[in-house]
């Protein structure tokens, strides 16, 4: 077995057991540590398909601001642990049977279909954006939209900031 | 290759009037933490500045046209035309808001900076041959404005206008977006031009591709909204009414013109091809809006929400002209929205003074007498209200007489015959207004308060355009053509 098939069973079963415990946490902390380890296991599974770029994003996008987002609303509600209910009847009987059809039905695709393999094995990706193309769209041809951006975001930033802020 | 600095320069030039606007408002956040409370009212004549600057540096950009940018900004006499009644419009608002945010203690940097950030975003709007550059633009003016309609905090109709505006107008930016992301899948680009030469390209045998025109048809929903035309108007009355006025005045106007910029650079230069697709879109649009706005106007007694009903009413009166999709018509459009712009602007800084402290007097009883007691603002507000009705000698009696022409000339009568009905039903809630000023006994509680240096230098300049429109249209209107002209350029026809 190769190395970075290893790294991407390791990576696998890692952002897979992170999914579960997101759900069965009982404290939103521990869900919000869950989906931290989610997000990074996925990065490096976006690396092993060779793109850089996505992997970088995913962490400092989703693993970074996201996560810091969603510890802070946790902060502010000062939410406790959650009550547990019954599982919904819908949930228990159509719920998990179609989860596990979806599963089947997906690693039949990967398995069989031309275009599954391909997608399986990360023959798009190769085939895909560099993170020099990327930038060359960004700063060439799209450096104009992309710089108004910044100002859109100062907009964004000094309308909250009006309209949060306590009156005088 | 990499660009050559001189080439850089030179797109620098193409969008100066961003540029400058953008810099202006950034040195107004910058400088307003230094400024005492007191002295805020200069960072408003600082806003002033920026915007008389960047009118100047529209002449600047003129003398560069062409694409800039990878060919994402298009700098034309169209976009020249569009920027002059955009930025012109935002600095009578801020005129008009120096003693209004005085009065209500609102004096504050951010809303000169968030003006100036939204007038570059229409700019961007104006100029765009692209469309993404077009929804950043459209999300600076947009968000800008959601900001501003929310700008008295303490007053309850303020905070329902800024989350109505923000809740509708975020969905319609959705609308809008998904449309674009529909045209890119069918066409491949999302460059106006391109996507009209992958259009004409198509033979003649082959239909257009489904996809495109399911994008077009999003992209007019989240375009219909912003200029506020039927069946996406709903929200407008109770955004112009609580929004500040002086702020209702910049909405009304501004934004309209450059979204309605780019409505026409889409429909007309992308999909021209497809014009049998939306004409009756536009032409049942039409109908609604001027029915919906007028006959809303009808009810009310309200002047400031009267007014909100009628610009929806006069964006009906501007797809007539639209609907005829020729040359006239666009020329027709343009002149009308520099007229609609200028006495819209002048009847809404009316209302603002008229208002007093809290926006209180709003009703069409506190007009009662006006004649009497200061017969030169009542003179004013009778010119534009006149203008609105479209009476002779006015800026908006051509404006609708061009626009109504060109529909005549593409053969569209019933629409014409719609629109004259329109007309006449206007003609009674404008009036009302004016028989109050001037025949209904003046009401004992009311002190007139003189009118502000500024405000009223914002008026002067309101109401001779509107009469300079309706005497001497004639230079306007050349440019209206040239503009138009360069718009059908694109659209090789």
């Amino acid at each position: 077995m190769s190395i970075p098939l290893i790294v991407f069973f390791a990576c696998a079963l890692l952002a897979v057991a992170g999914a579960v415990t997101l759900i069965l946490a009982r404290e939103p902390v521990h869900s919000a540590l869950a989906l931290i380890v989610v997000m990074l296991s996925l990065a490096i599974l976006y690396l092993l398909l060779g793109s850089d770029f996505i992997a970088a994003v995913q962490i400092l996008v989703y693993g970074g601001a996201i996560m810091v987002l969603f510890v802070y609303v946790i902060m502010l509600l000062n939410a406790g642990a959650e009550e547990r209910t019954d599982f919904s009847k819908l949930a228990k009987f159509a719920g998990v049977p179609l989860g596990f059809f979806l599963l089947l039905w997906t690693a039949h695709w990967l398995a069989h279909s031309p275009a599954g393999r391909a997608a399986g094995t990360g023959g798009a990706a190769r085939h895909g954006v560099s993170t020099i193309d990327l930038s060359l769209l960004i700063f060439r041809k799209y450096l104009f939209p992309f710089e108004a951006t910044s100002i859109l975001i100062l907009v964004a930033i000094l309308g909250a900031l009006v309209l949060a802020r306590k009156s005088e | 290759m990499i660009p050559l600095p001189a080439e850089q320069l030179l797109n620098l030039h193409r969008v100066a009037p961003e540029v400058v606007l953008c810099v202006f408002g950034i040195v107004i956040m910058v400088v307003d933490p230094f400024v005492q409370a007191a002295g805020r009212r200069a960072l408003g004549w600082l806003a002033f500045i920026g915007a008389l600057t960047a009118l100047a540096s529209v002449h600047l950009a003129a003398h560069f046209p062409g694409r800039a940018y990878s060919d994402l900004v298009n700098v034309d006499r169209f976009s020249i035309f569009v920027h002059v009644v955009v930025i012109g419009a935002a600095s009578l608002a801020i005129l008009g808001s120096l003693d209004y945010l005085e009065g209500e203690g609102l004096q504050r940097g951010e809303y000169y900076a968030l003006v100036l950030f939204a007038t570059a975003g229409m700019g961007i709007l104006a100029g765009a041959n692209e469309l993404v550059t077009a929804f950043i633009g459209l999300e600076m003016s947009s968000i800008s404005s959601y900001v501003l309609a929310g700008f008295r905090r303490r007053a309850l109709p303020s905070n329902e206008a800024s989350v109505k505006y923000f809740l509708l107008g975020s969905f319609a930016t959705a609308f809008f977006l998904y449309g674009i992301a529909m045209v890119y899948g069918a066409t491949g680009t999302t460059l106006i031009s391109g996507i009209q030469t992958f259009l004409v390209s198509l033979p003649p045998s082959q239909h257009l591709p489904a996809l495109a025109i399911l994008g077009l048809g999003l992209i007019f929903v989240g375009l219909g909204f912003k200029v506020v035309v039927a069946p996406f108007q709903a929200y407008a009355p109770d955004v112009y009414e609580g929004a500040p006025t002086p702020v209702t005045a910049l909405l009304a106007s501004a934004p309209k013109v450059a979204t309605f910029a780019l409505m026409l650079r889409v429909f007309y230069v992308s999909f021209g091809s497809a014009q049998h697709l939306w004409f009756w879109v536009i032409w049942i649009s039409a109908v609604l809006t001027m029915f919906i706005g007028n006959l809303g106007a009808l009810m009310q007694t309200n002047v400031k929400r009267m007014l909100g009903y009628s610009s929806i009413a006069h964006a009906g009166y501007i797809l007539v002209a639209f609907a005829a999709s020729t040359d006239l018509g666009i020329a027709a459009a343009l002149f009308y929205l520099s007229a609609y712009v200028l006495m819209k602007v002048g009847a809404f800084l009316v209302v603002t003074h008229l208002g007093q402290q809290g926006e209180r007097r709003l009703a069409v009883a506190d007009y009662a007498g006006l004649g009497m007691k200061q017969p030169v603002l009542a003179a004013c507000f009778s010119l534009f209200l006149f203008s609105l009705l479209g009476l002779p000698v006015t800026g908006g009696f051509l404006g609708k007489f061009f626009a109504f022409q060109s529909a005549l000339d593409a053969k569209i009568v019933w629409l014409v015959v719609i629109a004259g009905i329109n007309s006449v039903i206007g003609a009674y809630y404008y009036l009302r207004v004016i028989i109050a000023m001037y025949f209904w006994e003046p009401s004992q509680d009311y002190t007139p308060t003189p009118v502000a240096p500024a405000l009223s230098a914002a008026l002067l300049v309101a109401a001779a355009g509107t009469l300079y429109l309706g005497l001497l249209p004639t230079r306007v209107l050349v440019l209206a053509k040239a503009a138009a002209d360069s718009l059908s350029l694109l659209s090789l026809r």
